[in-house]
């Protein structure tokens, strides 16, 4: 199908829940009011590390207007955690708190300030513990132990692969360079504070609304923390305001809902403070890198070797996939025939980190991008020029076995250097010309790639990833039920302009009934850009089915071949006899008589690609996106300070369904990036968060945020649909070394962490000023003992694997 | 202690009994059920919670609804005129600059408050307008792009 042909795609088009959202009339989870409804707040440990030797909740439960309190005794003895290695979780914590913000006890009460009055009368009595707060101190105190599982003392994993022969690799090359990195802790700072409201009816069965990404992952895991059959629960995610990652794991104050629900016969509602917020975190991983590149004379890349420390905080959360993503999608970018990957993810005495906008993969992409920037230097090559020439080939294989399909990079190098000018602002690598005043102009350019979708679902299994229901009813609209949760990024908007294509209608006549795990089919969540394209392409299954019963239908009566009958402006006929065209109510009409209800199924799970090695699983996508992003600045010498003019980002996004949506996307990455390289730090101190309030956590406003010029590249990739990647992660990747790289192309200082704030840069420039290398960053590494690599061959190079062979897909219909 | 209170909320008289130090955010949203207006800290740091006290935005979170009995406050709910949207309502619906939508009503009436000021604010004094109110999904460059379209639309309206 030809750009051109489309109705609804490629049209800027306004989102389904746009015009609710600009009213105030959107219900998100705090906005929910119910009848006899109570207000519940949760008792929060003000240790880092603690025994916990007794709680008495006798005064709390004796004051006016308290409805219930509870504690860890009340719950199941049941641990629980995102991931099924991981259940080191407790909704109120029974024997030990590992974090400040551990939650130990709830109330509910007839209000707020009741259930707050009632929190403080609790009296929990604590036995101190050594607190671990970095990776240096769990490794360097074993005999403290945060959990009693995982892979050594206070390591929650550790993992070591090998593709081909690095040291071979590294012997080959002109240049080998070995750097050290770190990338500080950040949150995800979503507008909307977390909020539940659960009721437990009398019938004994539980609806939960929460403003969750994933409905059903929660839903699983409350059948088991909660010892409630699955089917007597519901869980409806309401519509999100903002998650990036920050709503993907189950909470305690969810658990903490329903329980209490459960015991006082009414809906209990708990919405999370902001500071709450900020200790449940589950954010982005502080990480130390040490990077070793061998590069030729013209700059190939010979082979690479990393080694990752993931600071992962009290828990296990997604920790395990991000500990693998610090390492296996780094291959995707620039030909890398060898490569070996280590890495381990310490618990500390933190709030636990997981996954944010990128996942695990940005940390290592500012390592590597930075790192290419020095050898481009060393080797005397125009850095964006270098990059062109690496570019992965598509339709092959990665060294560590994974296939990538179409790769648009190239030509969002060649659009972000034109765009920019960038060949009259990269003066080449002698250092910067003196000038007069302290502001210093500088470029920068990166690039990066992400997944569209896991590959794999968080449990074992081989169902669907995204199921719709589609239903035409007689009015001519149709419903479209599917467990996609729209967090802001239009998943329900995909969800009706898709099928509105198919059947030639408009995206109004299409009804979204998203994210209810009792009426909707199975998505498994907002996370790994996987939503457009799995839901999408489920969405697309179902709605040519009911196309091809409506063509039957049609045809019999037009007297005339189904195949010869077009769907468009809401008729169903043929071209060139439109005047008999059926309208669509019509079309419905005569295929309900032939048929019965209309109501078909669309299902997709990703083709079978993981790797046949233990971890292999991680990494794997129908699809990755590119993007090259140059970055224009100033820093001013005086004060460190860092001034963004403009940053122009290329983004493959396969095809834009919605170039609007797509930009809001782009520009949203952009965004967060620039927050992450210049000021966002989730930093502690004694156990604190230094700063868990929206004026101390630094993000940029309207006035730190430049000028971002987006420009879309369609490589038209067969694995998604109608050609589409996903464009919400991994447009921020770039940004963050980018900005490092125009630093030190304004200044000549490196700082090889971030984020790059001005005391790091007037350090830089000092060391200048002393005739030292002008460098800031770590300067070491732990003393860690990574696992014997799992050696396997590489696969760099091979053909890819089979391309558009899906699980459920119809084997009769071809688009 | 509750007391009573006499609030005029985009333009209706409304009588309200609430303990004294509740905040108008609270009594918007508990006591009037006017949900629309979003709360992002309760700490006047975000700009989440804006409304508009006599056409000058507020941050309700911190401000007593005792304090502001007989003036006119304007929540998002009050921007559309007899089931037509205000011209940035729509503007942000058109251009995509509301993603999640959570910081949405808060934007729009700080930006109504500098059309209403400044009918045609250059790019600049719009980032200025709106450098209080935190936006974490649009990189803020579709709120621009539409304070703009609105401001060109009603500056051809008139």
């Amino acid at each position: 199908m030809n750009k051109h042909e489309f109705t609804v795609i490629g049209r800027p088009l306004p989102k389904i829940d746009a015009w609710a959202k600009v009213v105030g009339e959107t219900r998100y989870a705090d906005d929910l009011v119910m009848a006899r409804m109570a207000h519940g707040k949760l008792l929060r440990s003000t240790h880092p590390h603690a025994l916990i030797k007794l709680i008495d909740t006798s005064r709390a439960r004796a004051l006016p207007g308290v409805y219930a309190v509870i504690t860890g005794a009340d719950l199941p003895r049941v641990k629980f955690g995102i991931l099924p290695v991981s259940q080191d979780e407790e909704a109120l914590c029974n024997e030990r708190v590992r974090m400040v913000g551990d939650a130990v006890a709830a109330v509910a009460a007839q209000d707020e300030e009741t259930a707050e009055a009632a929190c403080r009368l609790i009296e929990v009595e604590y036995e101190p513990l050594p607190a671990l707060m970095s990776i240096e101190e769990s490794l360097g105190h074993p005999e403290v132990r945060i959990h009693e599982y995982g892979d050594g003392p206070n390591v929650h994993k550790n993992v070591a692969l090998q593709f081909g022969d690095v040291e071979a690799a590294f012997a080959r090359a002109d240049l080998v360079r070995e750097d050290v990195f770190f990338y500080e802790g950040n949150t995800h700072l979503p507008m909307e504070q977390h909020a539940a409201v659960a009721q437990w009816g009398a019938d004994g069965k539980l609806t939960l609304w929460s403003s969750t990404q994933t409905p059903h992952y929660v839903h699983r895991l409350l059948a088991k923390i909660l010892d409630v059959p699955p089917a007597h629960i519901r869980v409806i995610a309401t519509p999100v305001g903002g998650g990036f990652g920050g709503k993907l794991d189950p909470f305690a104050h969810e658990i903490a809902a329903c329980k209490l629900s459960q015991l006082t016969g009414r809906p209990v509602k708990i919405t999370l403070t902001r500071e709450e917020v900020f200790y449940v975190h589950r954010g982005r991983h502080p990480v130390l890198m040490w990077l070793k590149t061998g590069f030729t004379r013209d700059g190939e890349i010979t082979g690479s070797h990393i080694k990752t420390w993931l600071d992962g905080g009290a828990y296990g959360s997604y920790g395990v996939a991000s500990t693998f993503y610090t390492g296996v999608i780094n291959p995707v970018t620039y030909k890398m025939p060898v490569y070996k990957f280590e890495g381990a993810r310490v618990f500390t005495n933190k709030p636990p980190c997981g996954p944010k906008r990128g996942h695990g993969t940005p940390q290592p992409r500012f390592a590597l991008e930075v790192q290419i920037d020095k050898a481009a230097e060393q080797l005397g090559l125009d850095p964006a020029e270098m990059r062109r020439r690496i570019v992965c080939e598509p339709f092959t294989k990665t060294a560590n076995h994974l296939t990538v399909t179409t790769i648009g990079l190239g030509e969002c190098i060649d659009k972000v250097v034109e765009a920019s000018g960038w060949r009259d602002k990269w003066r080449g690598w002698q250092p910067p010309a003196r000038r007069r005043g302290p502001k210093r102009r500088g470029v920068g350019v990166a690039c990066s790639a992400y997944m569209t979708g896991a590959g794999t679902a968080i449990y074992w299994n081989s169902m669907p990833h995204s199921g719709v229901v589609l239903r035409a009813d007689r009015s001519g609209g149709v419903s479209v039920l599917c467990g996609a949760t729209d967090i802001g990024q239009g998943s329900d908007s995909i969800l009706a302009y898709l099928p509105a294509e198919v059947l030639g209608l408009d995206p109004k006549d299409v009804h979204v009934h998203p994210a209810d795990t009792t009426l909707t089919p199975v998505d498994l969540g907002s996370y790994s850009s996987r939503v457009t394209l799995m839901c999408g392409m489920a969405a697309i299954q179902a709605a040519e089915r009911l196309r091809a019963v409506m063509s039957r239908a049609v045809a019999r009566k037009l007297e005339v071949a189904a195949e010869r009958l077009v769907f468009r402006d809401r008729k169903v006929g043929v071209p060139d006899d439109w005047e008999k065209a059926v309208p669509f109510s019509q079309a419905v009409e005569l295929a309900e008589a032939m048929h019965g209800v209309l109501a078909f199924p669309g299902s997709y799970a990703p083709p079978k690609r993981a790797g046949k090695y233990k971890g292999g699983g991680v990494g794997p996508s129908p699809c990755y996106s590119y993007s090259a992003c140059v970055v224009e600045l100033t820093v001013d010498e005086e004060t460190g300070e860092v001034e963004l003019h403009d940053v122009w980002i290329g983004h493959d996004i396969g095809r834009a369904l919605n170039p609007l949506l797509v930009e809001g996307q782009v520009e949203g990455s952009v965004y967060m990036g620039i927050g992450e390289a210049l000021m966002e730090a989730q930093v502690f101190r004694k156990g604190l968060h230094k700063h868990p309030s929206l004026l101390e956590y630094k993000s940029p406003t309207t006035l730190e945020t430049p000028e971002i010029h987006t420009i879309l590249i369609e490589t038209d990739d067969p694995e998604g649909p109608f050609g589409a990647k996903e464009a919400g992660q991994g447009p921020l990747l770039p940004v963050l070394p980018a900005i490092a790289n125009a630093v030190y192309n304004a200044v000549g200082v490196r700082v090889d962490e971030v984020p790059i704030v001005p005391e790091k840069i007037l350090k830089g420039l000092e060391l200048k000023r002393q005739g030292k290398t002008p460098r800031v960053g770590p300067e070491r590494i732990p003393l860690f003992k990574f696992k014997e690599p799992l050696v396997v061959e590489s696969a760099f190079g091979q053909p890819a694997d089979a391309i558009a062979v899906r699980p459920f897909a119809d084997q009769d219909t071809s688009r | 202690m509750k007391v009573r209170m006499a609030l005029t909320v985009n333009g209706e008289s409304r009588d309200v009994l609430a303990p004294v130090h509740k905040t108008l955010l609270e009594v918007l949203r508990e006591d009037l059920g006017l949900t629309g207006t979003k709360h992002g800290c309760e700490l006047g740091e975000c700009g989440t919670c804006t409304v508009l006290v006599d056409g000058e935005p507020v941050l309700s979170c911190l401000a007593l609804p005792i304090a502001i009995e007989g003036r006119q406050i304007t929540t998002v709910e009050g921007m559309a005129e007899g089931g037509k949207l205000h011209p940035l309502q729509q503007a942000f619906a058109e251009l995509g600059a509301a993603q999640c939508g959570y910081c949405t009503p808060g934007i729009l009436l700080t930006a109504q408050a500098l059309l209403d000021e400044t009918p045609t604010p250059t790019r600049d004094e719009i980032k200025e307008a709106l450098a209080g109110n935190l936006c974490r999904c649009t990189g803020y460059t579709k709120i621009l792009d539409a304070v703009e379209l609105a401001s060109m639309r009603m500056g051809a309206r008139k």
